[in-house]
């Protein structure tokens, strides 16, 4: 309940943000760093409560962002059709890519190499067929209105991204208190065992990145609507698939708040180092390196264990 | 209700069940003896689905579940604990139980009442909110048999659950098994304690070297000769026959 009540809390305070007039460069910032942790969140369900670490959610990002743009460019359907066949390319390649790694078991690092390995798959067919623009990619033709999922203003993708994360926290609440989420939790923490008591854990586990993929499609689909531009890289390139990882595990995997903490804290950092030290390209990978390590060796729990970490920490060194 | 039809399993060039055939009959407690290494829990495993018998057969209330997936045997209504417990370590003991008690209840609120009546069955209630890894061995074997239970099993597979357990720990868990017994549900153990096969099983299966010796009540099976030399080794029963000839 009370994590209900923050997720509300937390809604709200955003809804009511563009009221109090924010700089567009503010309502960009805040709007990819939801983008973020709704991506994250999506990276979180597989990887932290499910315990199976994709290195390539960019795949399931990809496809949607090419999809919405496709079916606008080539076939001249409108973007509520895209967000749709979106929907329907992630939910179908995370099905392959689920079937297709869960059914041969490939766990741990088996399948983070092969959820890598399909992205980079998809960004070289990308780079290279016809239908995608190849390397030059696609545009959506600029023309704003809301039967074009176009707006003038930033408020626009804002509340639309901002819903989808407020869904996404939802989600994840939810599923600690379903038993498709018990289920995925057991199977992280002991395969064995959850078969053991009646788990199917293929079915779980193809069950869970279906779900991811139909939702990380979804955000890239939005992605391509904000941009409106698609190409090979931005699409299927490794940044994703990096940053969705990074927002769950700096923030605390397999916690409802975990990706929206992590995406919070990265952003700003990135954001910080431009400001100080100019936009050097690559800088902000580095310095997500560089907090991965940190956070990897003294906060295994994410900045969401933090707290727990240092009282337990503070009572150590009282007693001692 | 269990029927096990001339099974074997090797792995490499151990014959680790050679030729095991026996059935377990409704609302009993029996059990599974034999020296380590006797293939006590590789039969348990191909019976439950996580080992493919390499030929034989395996019958559960009268349907061959050979080559079933564990979860689907799981379903039917059999279900076995792990000999190395396997609690979720991260996750409290209501977590745990909770993960058997969805097997059969989709809903949580169900799913949370059944792991509370579970809990009090084996006497774990004032633990719910531990976590699993913190508990000692004789909680983590409770939790075992709490999570199996909580799948509402028609036969329970109990490996050593009372192994680790100290000479009170086992006298709390045995009134527990039979109250289950009682209940309806079937029981067969592995057990090394011998006080706890006496005093709990039926009937008694002996294994050697992945194969049957003897079988009967745990009292019959104490007097066989070819379980003492089993256990003890080759020759033991002559010599112990000659000297209560020679006492008497």
């Amino acid at each position: 309940m009370r994590t209900l009540a923050a997720i509300a809390v937390f809604g709200f305070a955003m809804a009511v943000l563009p009221a109090f007039g924010p700089t567009d460069f503010m309502l960009s910032f805040l709007t990819l760093m939801l983008l973020f942790a709704y991506l994250g969140q999506g990276w979180n369900i597989l990887g932290g409560y499910g315990g199976q670490f994709s290195f390539g959610n960019t795949v399931f990002f990809g496809a949607g962002l090419y999809v919405t743009v496709i079916t606008q460019v080539q076939f001249g359907l409108g973007p509520w059709a895209g967000l749709a066949a979106a929907l329907l390319a992630g939910a179908a390649v995370a099905f392959a890519i689920g079937w297709l790694s869960f059914r041969y078991g490939l766990r741990g690092s088996y399948f983070a190499l092969i959820t890598l390995a399909f992205a980079e798959v998809f960004r070289i067919v990308a780079n290279s067929i016809a239908i995608t623009g190849a390397g030059a990619g696609l545009q959506v033709p600029l023309d704003p209105s809301p039967a074009n999922l176009q707006f003038v203003g930033r408020e626009g993708f804002y509340w639309i991204i901002l819903a989808l994360t407020v869904g996404s926290l939802l989600l994840a609440w939810q599923l600690e208190r379903s038993r498709f989420g018990v289920y995925l939790i057991a199977i992280r923490d002991d395969e064995d065992a959850a078969r053991a008591l009646g788990v199917d854990i293929f079915r779980t586990k193809l069950r869970a990145i279906v779900l991811v993929g139909a939702m990380t499609a979804l955000g890239g689909a939005f992605y391509g609507q904000m941009f409106l531009y698609v190409d090979p890289h931005i699409a299927f390139g490794v940044s994703v698939s990096v940053e969705v990882l990074l927002v769950s595990i700096v923030g605390g995997m397999g916690t409802v708040f975990g990706p929206l903490l992590g995406a919070a804290a990265l952003h700003t950092l990135s954001e910080v180092a431009r400001e100080t030290m100019g936009d050097t390209p690559g800088l902000n990978l580095a310095l997500y390196g560089a907090l991965l390590v940190v956070m990897v060796m003294f906060l295994p729990k994410g900045l969401f264990g933090l707290a727990s970490f240092s009282a337990r920490r503070l009572l150590k060194g009282w007693r001692s | 209700m269990l029927e096990l039809r001339s099974l074997s399993k090797s792995f490499g060039g151990l014959l680790a069940t050679a030729d095991v055939s026996l059935a377990v009959p409704e609302g009993r407690i029996v059990s599974l003896i034999g020296p380590n290494g006797a293939g006590k829990t590789t039969l348990f495993a191909i019976a439950s689905g996580f080992l493919t018998p390499d030929s034989g057969s395996i019958h559960f209330l009268g349907q061959d579940v050979t080559g079933l997936p564990p979860h689907e045997i799981c379903r039917l209504g059999l279900v076995r604990t792990f000999q190395v417990v396997k609690p979720f370590a991260e996750q409290s003991v209501r977590e745990n139980i909770l993960v058997g008690a969805h097997l059969r209840r989709a809903g949580h609120r169900d799913a949370a009442e059944k792991a509370d009546e579970v809990a009090e069955l084996v006497g774990m209630t004032g633990r719910m909110d531990d976590l699993a890894g913190s508990l000692t061995i004789a909680g983590r074997k409770r939790l075992e048999l709490a999570k199996a239970l909580a799948t509402e099993p028609k036969l329970l597979l109990l490996d050593e659950v009372m192994a680790g357990l100290n000479p009170t720990e086992i006298e709390e868990i045995i009134p527990v098994i039979h109250r289950l017994r009682d209940s309806g549900l079937t029981i067969m153990l592995i057990e090394h304690v011998m006080q706890a096969v006496m005093k709990l099983s039926e009937y008694t299966w002996v294994l050697n070297q992945g194969r049957l010796i003897a079988e009967g009540s745990p009292q019959q099976i104490a007097r066989d000769p070819a379980v003492i030399e089993a256990y003890l080794g080759h020759g033991l029963a002559a010599r112990i026959e000659a000297e209560n000839r020679a006492n008497a």
